[in-house]
C-alpha cells in the first residue's frame, strides 16, 4: 500500500484550502461576506485568510454587516454566472436573511420552471459551549433541511470539510454549510490532497453490531469518544457521520440499523422538532419489527443556549449522554 | 423636481420619432394586455391573484427602450407591464397565468413570479422590497464581467420602507453597481396611503442617504421619464453607479384584483383616470405629428390580435405533467 501524503490541518485551514482550490481552478468561484478579505484580517477567526491577496480584492469581497444584502448580491451574482461563496458569520445572523435564503435561494429553480438556479455555498460557524449566549450560539440546521431547494452540510473534521466544500462550490443549487466553533482549532492528520465529497453521502467510520449511533458536526467527536467507552464494556457501536443532513443518506442508515437493531441519534440542535426525529420516523417506518429497542433520540432540551457556564454544558449532549442513551437501548 | 443635477430642459435626452412611437406600442400592449387580465378573471375563465398595473404604463415602456436585451431587470408581484415592457412573449407570459406547462415557468411560478432570461427578466418577486438586493447580485456579476450591462430594480413606494432597500441602497453605492432603483410610486403602499407610511416626502431624497443621486420624476410623462432613465442608465453603463429614480404615478385599480378602494377618494381615483397617461400621450403623438391616427390605429389592432392569440394559446395548452411537481427544486431532476 502506498502512503498517503497527510499534514496536520484544523478545519479552518482546511475550508480555507478548498475554497483557495476552487478559485484556483475556476475564475467564476467568488466568496463575500463581512470581514472576508486580508485588509479586515481574511474572516473573523481567518477561514478566508490569504484569499483576497492571493486572488484580489474583486474576487474576495469585505461587505458591510448588511446580511440581506449580502445574499442577494450572492444570489443574483450567482444567477449572472458565479459560483459564490458567502459567509454569514454565525448561524444566528442566518435570521436577518431569511427571506433572500428561503424565498429566494432555495426557490428560484423551482418557481422559474428550472431556468434560474442559485450556486451558492452560504457558509456560517455555530455552538454553544464558547461562552456566546442565547444569539450567537444556536444550531438552527432544521429550518433549513425543511426548506426544499437547500442543502446543508455539517463536517465534524478537516478532510470531510475540504471534500464537501470542494463539492458544496461545485453543487449548482445553495448549499448551507454549517462550521461548529468547538471544531474549529482541533489539528487533525489529513491527507494533503483531498478529493471532492459527495453531498448526501454519511461515512461509516467504525464498523460495529450491537448499536448504531448516528450523528454529525462536532457532536460526531462524541459519538465516537463515546463509542470507546462502550467498547470497554463490550458493546460493538456502529458509527456513522452523516455529513449532510439534507440530502441525508437514508441507505446508508437504514442498512446500518437493519445490521444492529438498535439506534442512537444524536446532534447539538434542541431535539424536539429536530433532524433526530425525521431520522427515527424513518426508521421506523422502514424497519418497523425488526428493531430490538425503541429508537433513542439525544439533542438539546427546549431552551435557549444559556450563558452560564455550568448551564451551558448542561446544554449540550455529552459522552456520558450518548453513552448511557446507547446502553438503554441494550438494557 | 430633482434633488441632484439632472440634464434638463433642451440637455435632456428626448427619445426620437420612431422610439416615442415604440414608447406608445409598449404602453398600448400593457394597456390592453392589463384590460384582458381583468376581463378574462371576471369572466371566470382563468382564476389568479392579479396587480394591476393600469394606470403605470409609461414607466416601464420608457425605461426599456433605452435597454438592451442583454440588460436586466427585476421586478415585484406588480410587474407584469415591466415583463411586457421587457420583451417577454405573450404566449408564454399567458400560458404561465394560466398555470400551463407552455408557460414561462411550466406553470409553476404563475403571475407573481414570471421569468424569462432569454428577455433579461429574471426575477418577479411576491416579497416587498426583494428585487433590490439580487438586482444588487447580477449588477455585480455584470461588473466583475466588465460588460456594460445594467441592471433595473422596480420596487413601490411601499418597499422603500423595508429594511432590503436601505441595505441594497447603501452596498449599491459602495460598490458603484450599475444598477438603477425605480420606485414606482403609486401613492399606496397595499391600503396604506403614502404619507401614513413614509417619513419623507418624496422617497428620492433618501437617495442623498447613501451618496448616490435620486430625482422625483413624473412617471406618467414619457419624455420626462426617458430622459431621466437615459442619463441613469448611461451612468450605471459608464461605471458611474447606481440612481435612484422616483417615478410618480397612480394605480387605477386598487392593490389586489376585487379591492373595493376604501381607502382612497372617489375624486382621487376620477382624477388620476382622467389623466390616464395611455390616451393623453396617443393625443399628443398625433398632435405633434410623431403618428397618424391610422398608424397608431393600425399598432393597437395588431396588439389586440397578438393577445387574443397568446390567450388561446394559453387556454388551449395543457398544464405540466404531475411530474413536474417535484422537478427543479434541485439541478438533478426529480430528487424530492
Amino acid at each position: 500500500m502506498s502512503a498517503i501524503e497527510t499534514k496536520k490541518i484544523t478545519i479552518i485551514q482546511a475550508i480555507n484550502e478548498a475554497i483557495s482550490e476552487a478559485m484556483a481552478a475556476d475564475p467564476k468561484v467568488i466568496v463575500l461576506g463581512e470581514d472576508v478579505a486580508d485588509r479586515e484580517g481574511g474572516g473573523v477567526v481567518g477561514v478566508t485568510r490569504g484569499l483576497s491577496t492571493k486572488y484580489g480584492d474583486e474576487r474576495v469581497r469585505s461587505t458591510p454587516i448588511t446580511e440581506q444584502a449580502i445574499m442577494g448580491a450572492a444570489i443574483g451574482a450567482a444567477i449572472g454566472g458565479y459560483k459564490v461563496v458567502a459567509e454569514i458569520m454565525l448561524m444566528n445572523f442566518t435570521t436577518v436573511a431569511m427571506d433572500m435564503i428561503v424565498n429566494h435561494a432555495a426557490k428560484l429553480r423551482f418557481m422559474s420552471g428550472g431556468q434560474t438556479g442559485v450556486p451558492i455555498v452560504i457558509r456560517m460557524m455555530t455552538g454553544a459551549g464558547i461562552s456566546s449566549g442565547g444569539q450567537h450560539s444556536d444550531f438552527l440546521e432544521a429550518w433549513f433541511a425543511h426548506t426544499p431547494g437547500l442543502k446543508v452540510v455539517l463536517p465534524s473534521n478537516p478532510e470531510d470539510a475540504k471534500g464537501l466544500m470542494l463539492s458544496a462550490i461545485a453543487d449548482p443549487d445553495p448549499v448551507i454549510f454549517v462550521e461548529c466553533t468547538r471544531a474549529y482549532f482541533t489539528p487533525y492528520e489529513t491527507p494533503v490532497n483531498v478529493a471532492p465529497i459527495p453531498l448526501g453521502k454519511a461515512k461509516v467510520t467504525q464498523q460495529g453490531t450491537d448499536v448504531t449511533i448516528i450523528s454529525y458536526s462536532e457532536i460526531f467527536l462524541r459519538a465516537t469518544a463515546a463509542a470507546a467507552e462502550l467498547a470497554k464494556d463490550g458493546i460493538s457501536v456502529e458509527l456513522i457521520d452523516l455529513r449532510t443532513i439534507s440530502p441525508w443518506d437514508r441507505e446508508t442508515v437504514i442498512a446500518s440499523v437493519k445490521k444492529t437493531g438498535r439506534a442512537v441519534i444524536a446532534h447539538e440542535a434542541v431535539k424536539q422538532f429536530g433532524v433526530g426525529a425525521e431520522i427515527a420516523a424513518t426508521l421506523q417506518d422502514e424497519l418497523f419489527g425488526q428493531l430490538k429497542a425503541p429508537i433513542k433520540r439525544l439533542g438539546a432540551p427546549f431552551t435557549s443556549v444559556p450563558f452560564s457556564g455550568v448551564l451551558e454544558q448542561a446544554f449540550i449532549v455529552s459522552v456520558a449522554d450518548i453513552v448511557a442513551a446507547a446502553k438503554s437501548t441494550l438494557a | 423636481m430633482a434633488t441632484t443635477s439632472f440634464a434638463t430642459g433642451a440637455n435632456a435626452a428626448q427619445p426620437d420619432a420612431a422610439t416615442q412611437i415604440e414608447i406608445y406600442r409598449r404602453m398600448n400592449l400593457i394597456m390592453q394586455n392589463d384590460e384582458a387580465s381583468r376581463k378574462i378573471i371576471r369572466s371566470g375563465r382563468l382564476m389568479m391573484p392579479y396587480y394591476s398595473q393600469r394606470g403605470q404604463e409609461v414607466i416601464p415602456s420608457a425605461i426599456s427602450v433605452n435597454l438592451n436585451d442583454d440588460d436586466k431587470i427585476c421586478t415585484i408581484y406588480r410587474g407584469i407591464h415591466d415583463m411586457l415592457a421587457k420583451g417577454v412573449p405573450l404566449r408564454a407570459l399567458w400560458a404561465e397565468i394560466a398555470g400551463k406547462v407552455t408557460g414561462t415557468c411550466k406553470g409553476k411560478g404563475g403571475p407573481m413570479h414570471i421569468t424569462h432570461p432569454a428577455s433579461g427578466a429574471i426575477l418577479t418577486t411576491g416579497i416587498v422590497g426583494s428585487s433590490m438586493p439580487i438586482a444588487n447580485g447580477l449588477a455585480w456579476a455584470a461588473k466583475l464581467d466588465k460588460t456594460r450591462q445594467v441592471t433595473i430594480a422596480n420596487f413601490g413606494d411601499g418597499a422603500s420602507n423595508i429594511g432590503a432597500f436601505h441595505e441594497s441602497l447603501n452596498l449599491a453605492s459602495l460598490w458603484k453597481l450599475p444598477v438603477i432603483f425605480v420606485c414606482q410610486n403609486n401613492r399606496f403602499a397595499e391600503h396604506t396611503r403614502y404619507e401614513n407610511g413614509t417619513s419623507v416626502d418624496q422617497i428620492s431624497k433618501r437617495a442623498a442617504g447613501y451618496g448616490m443621486p435620486g430625482i422625483t420624476v413624473d412617471g406618467n410623462d414619457p419624455y420626462e421619464m426617458y430622459a431621466v432613465a437615459n442619463e441613469a442608465i448611461n451612468r450605471a453603463r459608464d461605471g458611474e453607479g447606481p440612481t435612484l429614480i422616483e417615478a410618480m404615478t397612480f394605480r387605477f385599480f386598487g392593490h389586489v384584483f376585487g379591492d373595493d378602494d376604501f381607502y382612497m377618494t372617489k375624486e382621487e381615483k376620477s382624477a388620476a383616470m382622467a389623466a390616464d397617461p395611455v390616451p393623453l400621450y396617443r393625443a399628443k403623438l398625433i398632435a405633434n405629428g410623431v403618428a397618424t391616427e391610422e398608424t397608431l390605429a393600425a399598432l393597437e389592432t395588431d396588439i389586440a390580435a397578438q393577445i387574443a392569440d397568446a390567450i388561446e394559446f394559453a387556454l388551449a395548452s395543457a398544464p405540466p405533467p404531475l411530474e413536474e411537481l417535484t422537478r427543479d427544486v434541485y439541478a438533478e431532476q426529480g430528487v424530492a
